[in-house]
């Protein structure tokens, strides 16, 4: 599962953040931020907790909106009010905790926000036989197997939440996706499962934003890194300019871990993958 | 419901079944179902009072009975689908009163048809409703607080305003006025069946539950419903217009307590001011003994249904079995309790595979 589609061919630019900002009053949450996403690629944004991931994402998916700066998309300057103007630009996002509804089922879930209807007038309707027939199609496509639909997603696990949620995403033709921490809560091999629904979707010809603060699961399936830290870009890598070791180091804070390490010589230094 | 649904064993077989998970028998989806515990709960009442009072088993009684369950379960059905929306109205008892005072009043002073009052009390009651949304959905605050607000506004008001306009505590008499007889045929006649009177509202209750389970499971509204009680978070993030929708669940209770109001209002010619005090919390208990979660995003209009005609069935059973009414209290509370417990469970399971 190797990024060799890289620099394969010269794809076009779908997404690009010039100098954005965002502040909270007087708190600088992002400052300075510049990223580009291309068709067919896997843009990891790296960072340890409140660094901007989250703020980065929600000015993307216009949850909120950016103070300085240029979102470019397709090639039109745009400002988000609401996830609905995201969404019809083609913009989808996963969550990382709040991707799909609990106690919703399946299917209700996978076409949450873009049911179908059948009839006409006061008849309109629900198309449930289409839409439970789609969702089976669309999960089976993606290798995910759950024995009933009608089952409510609360019941599932993480990583089929997160597979699913990634489904629904490409079916309704997302071009870029957002991928917020799809890994944070998952076991080894369930995280595998979904970068494999990552490189998937990259596949299909989606320009991914995947935001993580795992190096070994950007570097598996990244093709650009970039690296927050305090709201800055502290690190803009292509995947030829970086390997794995100085990509874990920087995202471990470089000179700060080395401190660390020498602080806590007696112990064994282990480098934090958990939490947020 | 959908029995399509069996197709992906085919295409689950190929791709290596998980085999820890084993498909739900009907037995046990059945009893997934939210209105599940009342409907037994229903059952159980019924054949209390059967045996133990001879006229409950009567069609009369059994009429009055559907009646009293009637005035309950209309407004219970909005309020169900507003607790699924995630929400509460606590001021949903006093707009009733609400808006069978604003009615009558506007008629009555004016001088004019008593429809254009009926039309100015539902603009009125939607109006609340769409205040109690819009303030919710601006500010953030619970719904518990806003609405506790307008249910002291509300109630404030009809006392207020009847006594500046009539010196007393009721509004005056609206049954010689221009349009009564045919708003009463509307809102407060009886059908004959089969020789048993029963009251139009029994009929008003069966449609809006039928619109009501129809809104929620077949259409985008229903959908959106569920999402905004379940995750408003997480449904904003795909799109569904949860402000829109809470909002439109406040005017549904609004245009419920408006119905009950005309009901009460054209059941006599005038309106007690400080009525409806109290009832919010008999429609809520009616919606979560019909299997509605107070965090929303669970539930039925069934359910809501279910749970009005338990609440019936015993107010007045009490009465035919020769029981002192003070029991009734008593009961209401066990059910209450007992409901949440089963919801709990419910939900716990709803969590786990």
């Amino acid at each position: 599962m190797s990024a060799a589609t890289a620099g394969a061919a010269p794809t076009s630019e779908i997404l690009r953040l010039t100098d954005v900002g965002k502040s909270y009053g007087n708190v600088h949450a992002l400052r300075g931020v510049s990223l580009s996403v291309r068709q067919g690629e896997i843009t990891c944004v790296l960072g340890d907790n409140g660094a901007g991931k989250s703020t980065l994402i929600k000015v993307i998916a216009g949850l909120h909106q950016h103070t300085e700066g240029q979102l470019v998309v397709n090639g039109e300057e745009v400002r988000f009010t609401s996830p609905r103007d995201s969404l019809e630009r083609g913009i989808a996002t996963v969550y990382q905790d709040l991707a799909l509804v609990p106690l919703m089922s399946i299917w209700r879930n996978f076409f949450l926000g873009a049911e179908l209807s059948t009839g006409w007038g006061p008849f309109k309707r629900l198309d449930v036989r289409t839409m439970v027939r789609t969702t089976d199609e669309e999960l089976t496509k993606m290798g995910i197997s759950v024995p009933d639909l009608e089952r409510p997603v609360g019941a599932l696990s993480g990583g089929q939440r997160q597979c699913i949620a990634i489904a629904r995403a490409i079916h309704f033709g997302a071009k870029v996706l957002i991928l917020d921490e799809p890994t944070a809560a998952l076991g080894v091999k369930q995280s595998g499962v979904v970068l494999k629904y990552v490189a998937k979707a990259r596949d299909a010809g989606l320009g991914v934003i995947f935001i993580t603060h795992n190096p070994h699961h950007a570097y598996l399936v990244g093709n650009h890194f970039v690296i927050l830290n305090r709201g800055n870009v502290s690190l803009d890598r292509s995947r030829q300019e970086i390997t794995l070791e100085e990509l874990t180091n920087e995202m471990a804070g470089g000179a700060e871990l080395a401190a660390l390490s020498h602080e806590l010589s007696t112990a064994v230094p282990a480098p934090d993958t958990t939490g947020r | 419901m959908s029995t399509s649904v069996s197709s992906p064993s085919a295409s689950a077989a190929l791709q290596g079944k998980d085999d820890r998970v084993k498909t739900r028998s009907v037995t046990s989806r059945l009893l997934s179902r939210p209105e599940i515990g009342s409907l037994i709960g229903a059952v159980a009442v019924f054949v209390l009072f059967c045996v133990v009072a001879p006229t409950f088993r009567t069609a009369p009684s059994l009429a009055t009975v559907a009646y009293s369950a009637s005035t309950i379960g209309i407004m219970a059905v909005a309020v169900a689908l507003l607790m699924i929306g995630g929400e509460f109205d606590l001021s949903a008892g006093v707009v009733v009163t609400t808006s069978a005072l604003a009615a009558s009043t506007f008629a009555f002073q004016l001088r004019l048809n008593l429809w254009v009052g009926i039309v100015v009390a539902l603009l009125l009651a939607l109006a609340v409703g769409a205040f109690n949304g819009w303030l919710l959905m601006r500010t953030g605050l619970p719904s518990f607080l806003i609405t506790l607000g307008t249910f002291f506004m509300l109630q404030g008001l009809n006392l207020g305003v009847t006594k500046l306009l009539t010196g007393g505590v009721s509004s005056d008499s609206v049954a010689d006025m221009d349009g009564f007889s045919a708003a009463q045929a509307v809102f407060a006649s009886t059908v004959q069946v089969g020789g048993v009177g029963v009251k139009i509202t029994v009929f008003w209750w069966i449609l809006f539950v039928a619109i009501a389970t129809w809104t929620l499971l077949r259409t985008r509204v229903g959908n959106w419903i569920f999402a905004a009680g379940g995750d408003a978070a997480a449904a904003r993030a795909v799109g569904v217009p949860v402000r829109r929708t809470k909002i439109g669940l406040f005017m549904a209770v609004g245009f419920c307590g408006w119905f009950v109001g005309m009901h009460q209002l054209f059941s006599f010619d005038s309106i007690q001011s400080g009525g409806g005090v109290g009832q919010e919390f008999i429609y809520i208990i009616a919606a979560v003994v019909g299997g509605c979660l107070l965090t929303g995003g669970y539930g039925s209009a069934i359910g809501s249904a279910i749970g009005a005609l338990i609440f019936g069935m015993t107010s007045l059973g009490i009465v035919y079995a020769g029981w002192d009414a003070n029991w009734f209290k008593l009961f209401l509370g066990v059910m209450l309790l007992l409901a949440t417990i089963v919801n709990l469970v419910v939900k716990n399971q709803a969590s786990k595979r």
